[in-house]
């Protein structure tokens, strides 16, 4: 199989602008002709959707919550970048030379009409005095161009896009299917023409056909079982697309964040993410000696090792996540960690308190110290708060070229469901960037191409393809329904996080992927066998839906071990431990790798057929990252 | 970790036209750590462990920002705790021996589909009616050309931090919706983009709050007390003068 990444030709600044000039047009007139199929309805979903009904096509907006101002999106907190005249080399370099230097640049260029977008629909960003748009810095970026909405930024601007939601679905242009979950792509004739769902309320399977179809289903991070997503976030739509023939790209590539609220027992069901922004006031800190019990106040300064603000004097506490979660987890292995379980870093708001005084501190972060307080019953302006590493993005996804469609014709995928943007790391504050450019203007300018070039069969959801699907999609329904074993889906789910976590996490080496890889089929296994799943399929069932997400995160698990086992150089979030410097950095081997890895899926029990596009870096030269 | 022990007594109903019940259950030893919801998690795996079905209940990111979770406990929403939401709730709050009852958001505009899980809809359906700027995509001027006082981009911030969960309703004697619409009302009409609109979004959320069955306003203000994200009832006093402004002084 041959991927063209189609990325037009001609220097980086102009070729959004040419392939925008280049596409086919369907005219205005024509575009009620067309129906589009847009699944998930976060930021890069609900802002396709309200974009494409504005310009005229019949849009179905799909989403397993009650209400499309719920995805995921909305717990973004720290802001959202844009470049405003800065370039944006240091996303390039912040995604360690693995991300498309292209789509990299065209993000920066969209960016300013992000932030002018919003602010037109209302969204109330935080302000100077003089009434003009104030901005922070953020982590890993090395200027302050990071736009925010207090702690609530994603908040703010999912709910500007689901207002421009609403606004198409009184026109009508946009139909909406609440609590409605993707169980199947339909690909006719090599095309995306549709999808079978299952209505979570009753049960009902049903078939939707369209001229294409937009997967912006989110990321796969739950596949650790613990992670920041949302609990219902899940790699179903995506997993059952590539196996339809999409291929999935760069599966290992996760991102770790550092500030997380530390776990602190079997029965947690999420971590809760503390914005990156606090690094910027917070100083990362744990004892100097091992085994220090001492509560943090009672250390004495000269007894503390700030190991950040140390060993990267330039950055300091802002040090990418990457680096900053691997470092968390550098001193918790040599015991310096705090806290019951000793996984856990101070972070210190004391000496930002004394500085800028506690009410400036209160303004910035009040709302992060309240939810601290609430989930921990510690005050964080009394004592340091306590964080470590957690799953929480996943820059891998389905493959896709410029124009955002996957290798089946008429199949897009946007947001953190794709691949494309981020490369083996992707810098604090701009996924939220990512999903609003995607949706709101790179898929609208590339959509039409397909439309007015592809030839569209007729067809209806008549097709014979569509009732192969809902057979597939019933028949795996009864078959979870009627194992009737001893174990529940979330006891699978644990299973298959915790090893993900200990194999497939922060620090991977080959050994342990090799463990995993033989671990997972067999766990698989014994889900097929011993499931216990109450309840029927004609009506609501919370542990039904969960089964099928689990059932798919246990064959997808496989594709992320083969594809972190694959890559057997350090880059970004991935980390091999057989790949580092002198220092313990990630040490690339940009001769062998560097490339998208993509992966085909073989079919039943078969290997995936791996496919290489390789990266070409015109304008920035590759170079080992350092943030001393 | 410091255990507690609960009764716990849950609301349950197989379907929207089905009979439902209080069904009473023992919790076992709770961890104080635990959230609310972890606690639920705890009792349904148990529930499925014996073969029976597990209490179904909304939630999702379980941050405090999504709005799907939210049940009534112990008569209030999203329980005791001041300006948090039920997967915030944490059982440090509670004591060894406590008994809970825990029923869904009730109101005519809301169904019940099954258990604790309810359709809000509804609000979705106030915000086709104009709670929004209607700009389209690549038509907004650059977002320094009209500068926005702080102290109003604040005001606006403070009622757009609504997370639409329904509690405001479910508090509400009358099952008001005037909390929320009043919440999108004032975020839009503080700011100048939204200036423009400001008569047609108040006469048509208004109208439509009134045809789906919410309630009127009768200044209890347990909304307010209700409301995870402390949003104030002032909203609900610029919604007021917004619809007044709207019926007098404007052509719509």
């Amino acid at each position: 199989m041959h991927l063209n990444p189609q990325i037009p030709s001609g220097p980086l600044n102009e070729k959004w602008e040419r392939c925008r000039f280049e596409a086919k047009l369907v005219n205005p007139a024509n575009k009620r002709k067309f129906d589009i199929i847009v699944v998930g309805a976060g930021l890069a979903g609900a802002s396709a959707s309200a974009t494409l009904g504005e310009l005229g096509y019949n849009v179905k907006t799909f989403y397993i919550q009650d209400s499309p101002r719920r995805g995921h999106s909305i717990a973004a907190q720290g802001g959202i970048n844009a470049a405003k005249n800065y370039p944006n080399d240091d996303t390039i370099k912040g995604g360690d030379f693995r991300a498309r230097e292209a789509n990299v640049y065209r993000l920066a260029q969209i960016s300013n009409s992000i932030i002018d977008q919003c602010v037109a629909q209302g969204v109330p960003f935080a302000r100077e005095y003089g009434g003009l748009l104030a901005n922070r810095s953020f982590g890993g970026a090395q200027v302050s161009r990071t736009f925010y909405a207090r702690g609530q930024t994603g908040q703010q601007l999912l709910l500007g896009a689901y207002g421009a939601l609403m606004r198409q679905v009184k026109t009508g242009k946009v139909i909406l299917y609440p609590r409605t979950e993707m169980l199947d792509l339909v690909v006719i004739n090599g095309q995306a023409r549709g999808i079978v769902t299952r209505n979570l309320i009753t049960g009902a399977i049903e078939s939707h056909a369209a001229h294409a179809v937009v997967l912006a289903t989110g990321g796969y991070g739950n596949v650790y079982y613990l992670s920041t997503n949302a609990m219902a976030s899940n790699v179903t739509a995506t997993w059952r697309a590539y196996k339809k023939g999409a291929c999935f790209a760069n599966p290992c590539f996760v991102q770790i964040h550092p500030t997380c609220i530390p776990v602190h027992g079997t029965y947690q069901s999420k971590l809760t993410l503390m914005s990156e922004s606090l690094r910027n006031d917070g100083r990362v800190w744990v004892p100097k000696k091992a085994g220090d019990q001492r509560p943090p106040v009672e250390i004495p300064e000269d007894e503390r090792d700030y190991y950040l603000e140390k060993k990267y004097p330039s950055f300091g506490n802002l040090v990418p996540r990457d680096v900053a979660s691997r470092n968390a987890k550098e001193q918790c292995d040599l015991g310096k960690g705090a806290g019951e379980t000793g996984l856990a870093v101070y972070l210190d708001f004391a000496d930002a308190i004394t500085r800028d005084g506690e009410d400036v501190i209160q303004k910035k972060y009040g709302n992060l110290f309240h939810m601290y307080e609430k989930i921990t019953g510690q005050d964080p302006v009394k004592e340091p708060m306590m964080i470590y590493p957690a799953v929480h993005y996943t820059m891998g996804g389905l493959w896709v070229d410029y124009h955002l469609m996957s290798n089946i014709p008429g199949l897009y995928v946007l947001g953190e469901a794709n691949f494309s943007d981020h490369g083996a790391n992707r810098l604090g504050a701009s996924a939220l960037m990512q999903g609003l450019a995607d949706g709101y203007f790179v898929l609208p300018a590339t959509i039409c191409d397909h439309l007015a070039t592809a030839d569209f069969q007729d067809l209806d959801i008549g097709h014979a393809a569509f009732r192969e699907a809902e057979t597939a999609a019933t028949d795996r329904i009864n078959k979870l329904l009627s194992i009737n074993g001893k174990r529940t889906p979330d006891d699978f789910h644990r299973e298959l996080g915790l090893l993900m976590w200990d194999y497939c996490g922060m620090a991977r080496n080959e050994a342990g992927l090799t463990k995993a890889l033989t671990r997972i089929p067999e766990i698989r296994e014994e889900f097929w066998h011993n499931l216990r799943v109450p309840g029927g399929d004609g009506d609501l069932n919370q542990t039904l839906e969960r089964a099928g997400r689990i059932a798919d995160f246990l064959e997808f698990a496989e594709l992320m071990v083969i594809d972190a086992l694959d890559r057997k150089e350090s880059c970004g979030c991935h980390f091999r431990e057989e790949s580092q410097t002198e220092e313990n950095e990630a040490q690339r081997d940009d001769e062998n790798y560097t490339h998208v890895s993509v992966w085909q899926y073989g079919g039943e029990g078969k290997k995936p057929i791996f496919h290489r596009e390789s990266l070409v870096f015109e304008n920035v030269q590759p170079s080992q990252r350092s943030y001393k | 970790m410091k255990t507690i022990n609960l009764t716990l007594k849950i609301w349950r109903q197989a379907g929207p036209d089905a009979q439902g019940s209080f069904q009473t259950f023992e919790s076992g030893p709770i961890s104080i750590a635990m959230s609310f919801l972890e606690m639920l998690d705890v009792l349904n795996e148990r529930l499925i462990n014996s073969g029976d079905e597990p209490v179904a209940f909304d939630h999702d990111c379980r941050e405090g920002i999504c709005g799907m979770c939210g049940s009534v406990v112990n008569g209030e929403p999203h329980g005791p705790e001041k300006q948090t939401t039920l997967c915030q709730l944490h059982m440090r709050y509670f004591k060894d021996g406590d008994t809970i009852v825990i029923e869904p958001f009730r109101a005519k505009a809301f169904k019940l589909l099954k258990d604790l899980v309810i359709d809000r809809s509804a609000f979705d359906t106030l915000i086709t009616e104009g709670g929004y700027v209607s700009v389209n995509t690549g038509a907004a001027p650059d977002a320094n050309s009209i500068p926005v006082p702080a102290p109003k981009a604040e005001q606006a911030l403070d009622a757009a931090e609504c997370i639409g969960c329904g509690a405001c309703v479910a508090a509400c004697p009358n099952a008001s919706a005037m909390l929320f619409v009043g919440a999108k009302i004032s975020h839009l009409a503080l700011l100048p983009q939204g200036n423009l609109e400001r008569a047609k979004r108040a006469l048509g959320m208004v109208k439509k709050m009134d045809e789906l069955g919410f309630g009127n306003c009768g200044n209890e203000r347990l909304c307010e007390e209700a409301c995870p994200k402390g949003i104030s009832i002032r909203n609900i006093a610029r919604l007021n003068r917004e619809y007044m402004r709207a019926t007098f002084c404007s052509d719509e």
